[in-house]
C-alpha cells in the first residue's frame, strides 16, 4: 500500500497550526474544486486534498496519523503497525455541525491507505442509521445530441460507490440501458425510480438521478433548448437573397436568405430545435464563404467586380 | 439478434414534472430546509409559490451545486450566490466563443 503524506498533499509543514491547515485546504480547494476549476486532473486532486483535510483537521486523527512518521523510504510499501491507533478515538464526527448529511465529495472513493486506517468510520458524518428506504444516486452522464432530437435507448456506464461485505466504500462499474427522453436539455435530470441505493433490510430503493450534458455535435450548438448552427452562403446569396436548402433535425428545409444580409445574421427557424415542451428554435448564423480565385475566369470576375462596385471596406468610422 | 436479456429502464425528466416542496428538493439535494430558504432569500433559487415553498425541477440542478460548493469551500450563502452567478457569466461567454 501507498503512504500518502497528508502533509505533503496540502502543503505544510508537520507542525503547522490548525488555522493554517485550513487556510491551505480553502486555497487549494478553491483551485481543484471540481465546479469551479479549469485543471485537467481537478476531481483526482480535490479528492486528495479532501482526504488529507479531513485526517489533518480532526486532532484524534491527525494525532494517530502523526504516529506513523513520515512513512517509509521511497520504494517501499507502507504497512500499518499493529495496534497503531490504540488509545485514539475515531468518532467520525470531527466536522459535521447541525446537518448530519454533510459529507464530503469523495466519499466512497477514499485511498486504500485511508480506509486501512480510519476505515468507513473514519469519513465525517458516515454513521450507521436504521432507514426505511435506500439512498438517492446521482450521476452525470453525456449523451449525444440525437439521443435528445429522436430518443433513444443509450447504455451508459456509471461507477457507484458502494459498501462491500467488509464494511469499506469502493467503485462498482454499473452499465445501464436507459431510455433517453425525447426533448431532455442539458442540465436537466433523468429520474429512474427504484434505480439507486438497495439497502439490506429496507423496503424501498432509492432512486437514481442522471444529469444530462451533451457531447459536441459536428453541426448543431445546444444552447437551452434553442440549437444553432453556421451556415455557409455566397457573397451573392448574401447580397442579393436566396432560397436555400439548410439542414434542420427534422431534414432539410428551404430557407429565404433576405436580400443585404450580413455575416452573423441569425435566421430563426421556429419551433425546429430541441423537442422539449414546447420545443425550441433552430438558428442558422450566415457565414459569408468567399470563392476562391484560383481560376482565370474567377480571377476576371473578381476584377470586372472591383471596376464595377465602388467599395472600401474600411470606410467605416475608425478604420 | 436472438431473446436478449437486456433491459431498457425508462425514467422520466424530473424538470417536466410536478413541482417540488420543500422536502422533496431537500431530499434530493442534500440541502437542509433552512440553507435553501436562504438561498431563496439570496435569489439563487427561485420559489414558484412562496407558502408552502415548492420549486420547479430546475432549482436541482442549482441547489446540488450550492451545497456542494458550501460545503467544500465552506463558503457563506452569499459567496455561494456570487459563485454561482460568476459561473454561470462564463458559461455564457465561453457559449458566445465556441460560436
Amino acid at each position: 500500500m501507498e503512504f500518502k503524506d497528508y502533509y505533503a498533499v496540502m502543503g505544510v509543514a508537520r507542525d503547522a497550526s490548525a488555522e493554517q491547515i485550513k487556510q491551505a485546504y480553502r486555497k487549494l480547494a478553491r483551485k481543484y474544486h471540481p465546479d469551479v476549476s479549469k485543471e485537467a486532473d481537478a476531481e483526482a486532486r480535490f479528492k486528495e486534498i479532501g482526504e488529507a483535510y479531513e485526517v489533518l483537521r480532526d486532532p484524534q486523527k491527525r494525532a494517530a496519523y502523526d504516529q506513523l512518521g513520515s512513512g517509509p523510504p521511497p520504494g517501499q510499501q507502507f504497512r500499518p503497525p499493529p495496534d497503531w491507533d490504540s488509545g485514539f478515538e475515531f468518532s467520525g464526527a470531527g466536522h459535521p455541525g447541525p446537518g448530519e448529511e454533510q459529507e464530503f465529495a469523495y466519499r466512497g472513493d477514499a485511498s486504500e491507505f485511508f480506509e486501512t486506517l480510519f476505515g468507513r468510520a473514519g469519513f465525517a458524518g458516515a454513521r450507521p442509521r436504521q432507514r426505511e428506504r435506500g439512498e438517492d444516486h446521482h450521476a452525470r452522464v453525456t449523451v449525444d445530441l440525437e439521443a435528445s432530437l429522436e430518443g433513444g435507448t443509450r447504455t451508459l456506464t456509471l461507477r457507484v460507490p458502494e459498501v462491500g461485505a467488509d464494511g469499506r466504500p469502493r467503485l462498482r462499474e454499473r452499465t445501464l440501458n436507459v431510455k433517453i427522453p425525447r426533448g431532455i436539455l442539458a442540465g436537466q435530470h433523468i429520474r429512474l425510480a427504484g434505480q439507486g441505493e438497495t439497502l439490506a433490510g429496507a423496503t424501498q430503493p432509492g432512486d437514481l438521478f442522471l444529469e444530462v450534458a451533451f457531447a459536441p455535435h459536428p453541426l448543431y450548438r445546444p444552447d437551452g433548448r434553442d440549437l444553432q448552427f453556421e451556415l455557409p452562403v455566397a457573397p451573392w446569396e448574401a447580397a442579393l437573397g436566396a432560397t436555400i436548402a439548410v439542414p434542420t433535425p427534422a431534414g432539410p428545409v428551404e430557407l429565404r436568405i433576405p436580400a443585404g444580409s450580413k455575416a452573423g445574421t441569425r435566421l430563426r427557424l421556429r419551433g425546429r430545435g430541441l423537442p422539449a415542451q414546447p420545443p425550441g428554435d433552430l438558428y442558422a448564423i450566415l457565414q459569408i464563404a468567399l470563392p476562391p480565385a484560383g481560376s482565370d475566369a474567377a480571377r476576371a470576375a473578381y476584377q470586372a467586380f472591383a471596376a464595377a462596385v465602388p467599395f472600401n471596406p474600411r470606410a467605416a468610422p475608425g478604420a | 439478434m436472438t431473446s436478449s436479456q437486456t433491459t431498457v429502464i425508462v425514467g422520466q425528466i424530473l424538470e417536466q414534472g410536478e413541482a417540488l416542496s420543500l422536502e422533496q428538493l431537500g431530499a434530493l439535494s442534500g440541502a437542509r430546509a433552512a440553507q435553501l430558504l436562504e438561498l431563496v432569500a439570496e435569489g439563487v433559487l427561485e420559489v414558484i409559490t412562496p407558502a408552502p415553498p415548492r420549486f420547479a425541477g430546475s432549482a436541482l440542478r442549482r441547489a446540488r451545486l450550492a451545497v456542494r460548493l458550501q460545503r467544500d469551500l465552506e463558503l457563506s450563502t452569499a459567496g455561494v450566490a456570487l459563485v454561482i452567478e460568476l459561473l454561470e457569466r462564463i458559461e455564457l461567454l465561453e457559449r458566445r466563443l465556441a460560436r
